[in-house]
């Protein structure tokens, strides 16, 4: 989801009999639930492909703030602007949790961000869509939150210690982005017939890229199965999806509003609701670079960083200079 | 050289008078801006009422691979512990 296409690094899942004695062991604490910290001994494999993960996460977090901070100038009232204010401040922060636990793995904050801004880095597609009005901002909060949040409960007890501690942090400060949202599209379903049709399309619009932000299904990829076994992963992306549509749909029929979705039904036998796929090469498309909005979101991080560099740099020599005078004045 | 800021770990003391605790870590030019920052990034909500930063190159760490020597010693000596003895039920609380 917001790391939505990880490729695992190595080759899969490897016996016991295949495995080396540090590799035998390694795995044996992950299956004893024994957190994994900094300076343990790790397969390269787990070290590279945690780094991808959660650096595409902490991207997502950064990237995310740019289709809601499009808002907060234009934000109806000024309690839901110093609300979103909040929000996309937290996205912020848990952008910057996720950067340190990378860093735990031998990473630079430097290095993340040139991979960022040089395209080889991806970021959630899910952010390559626009906010065209409020609704939008209430949509993004109930539903994009929504699925941050069905990906980031189980994370928490992902099998690498400063994961799992970002993990915990970030999801103690998830469920008021959600309820926020959900409290716009609240205001919204009830109001007037004009607020009520932005609400239903702000819902038509982000209900198939929401779905997509579990990534397309891997219950056949060997990757997966390498991640699932290492626990930096904890369910498939299939079973993700399938909860959030089950938990999204009394939520939105509470709204009064309509899932764009003919099929979806309620499946007794599985007990849980059938649903459409999402379009897979619209998703593709977008991840490759062709969303309606990618090319605004790097425009606008390339900037950031770049218009921020003398400030950067500024505050730097600054700093040097002062712990200069300070060891001569010793 | 790097002109990346360096990396300061974060401690935090909350409402109700336990001891500072390692919240995470950030990047900052100076002592001073990491103390504002932490404040940004571990405050948000009332977590705490001080903050320690100190910066990480300065931390002295064990390493895992001397969790024996270190820790071992320890398991060996059951009587630190007060249910090691049994205390008759006459005396009443100890
Ligand atoms: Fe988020
Ligand atoms: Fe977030
Ligand atoms: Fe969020």
């Amino acid at each position: 989801m917001y790391a939505q296409l990880v490729k695992t690094a190595g080759t899969g899942v490897k016996t016991r009999e295949e495995m080396s004695d540090e590799e035998r062991n390694f795995q044996d604490r992950v299956d004893r639930d024994e957190k994994i910290e900094p300076k343990d001994w790790m397969p390269d494999d787990y070290r590279a492909t945690l780094i991808r993960q959660i650096g595409q996460h902490a991207h997502s977090e950064i990237v995310g703030q740019l289709p809601e901070g499009n808002w907060i100038t234009r934000a109806p009232t000024l309690e839901r602007k110093a609300i979103l204010l909040a929000k996309v401040q937290d996205e912020a922060g848990h952008g910057l949790y996720l950067y340190c636990a990378a860093e735990t793995l031998g990473v630079t904050r430097d290095e993340l961000t040139e991979e960022l801004l040089s395209g080889r880095m991806k970021y959630s597609s899910i952010f390559n869509y626009p906010t065209l009005n409020w609704a939008d901002i209430g949509a993004v909060g109930w539903l994009v939150d929504g699925a941050a949040i069905m990906n980031q409960v189980p994370l928490q007890r992902t099998s690498y210690g400063p994961y799992s501690r970002a993990m915990i942090r970030i999801c103690k400060e998830e469920s008021f982005h959600q309820r926020q949202g959900y409290d716009i599209m609240m205001k919204m379903a009830q109001g007037s017939d004009a607020q009520r049709r932005m609400a239903q399309d702000a819902l038509n619009r982000f209900w198939y890229p929401s779905l997509m932000m579990f990534g397309p299904s891997d219950k056949d990829s060997v990757h997966s199965a390498q991640s699932l076994a290492w626990k930096i992963k904890i369910d498939t992306n299939d079973e993700l999806r399938q909860r959030f549509v089950d938990q999204t749909v009394p939520q939105a029929k509470y709204l009064g509003l309509t899932i764009p979705d003919e099929n979806l039904k309620w499946n007794e036998e599985r007990g849980a609701h059938d649903f459409s796929e999402p379009d897979w090469a619209e998703f593709f498309n977008v991840i490759k670079g062709k969303g309606p909005c990618n090319v605004d979101r790097m425009d606008a991080r390339v900037a950031a960083w770049e218009d921020g560099a003398w400030v950067r740099d500024g505050l730097l020599a600054h700093a040097r200079k002062k712990s200069a005078t300070r060891t001569a004045a010793e | 050289m790097s002109k990346e800021w360096p990396l300061w770990e974060v401690f935090i003391r909350g409402q109700h008078g336990l001891s500072h605790r390692h919240v995470g870590s950030l990047h900052a030019p100076d002592a001073e801006m990491a103390i504002k920052n932490a404040r940004d990034v571990y405050t948000r909500r009332n977590e705490g009422v001080s903050i320690w930063v100190v910066e990480a190159q300065h931390i002295a760490a064990s390493s895992p691979e001397e969790k024996g020597p270190l820790y071992e010693p320890s398991n060996s000596k059951v009587y630190r512990h007060p249910t090691f003895f049994d205390i008759p039920e006459e005396v009443g609380h100890m």
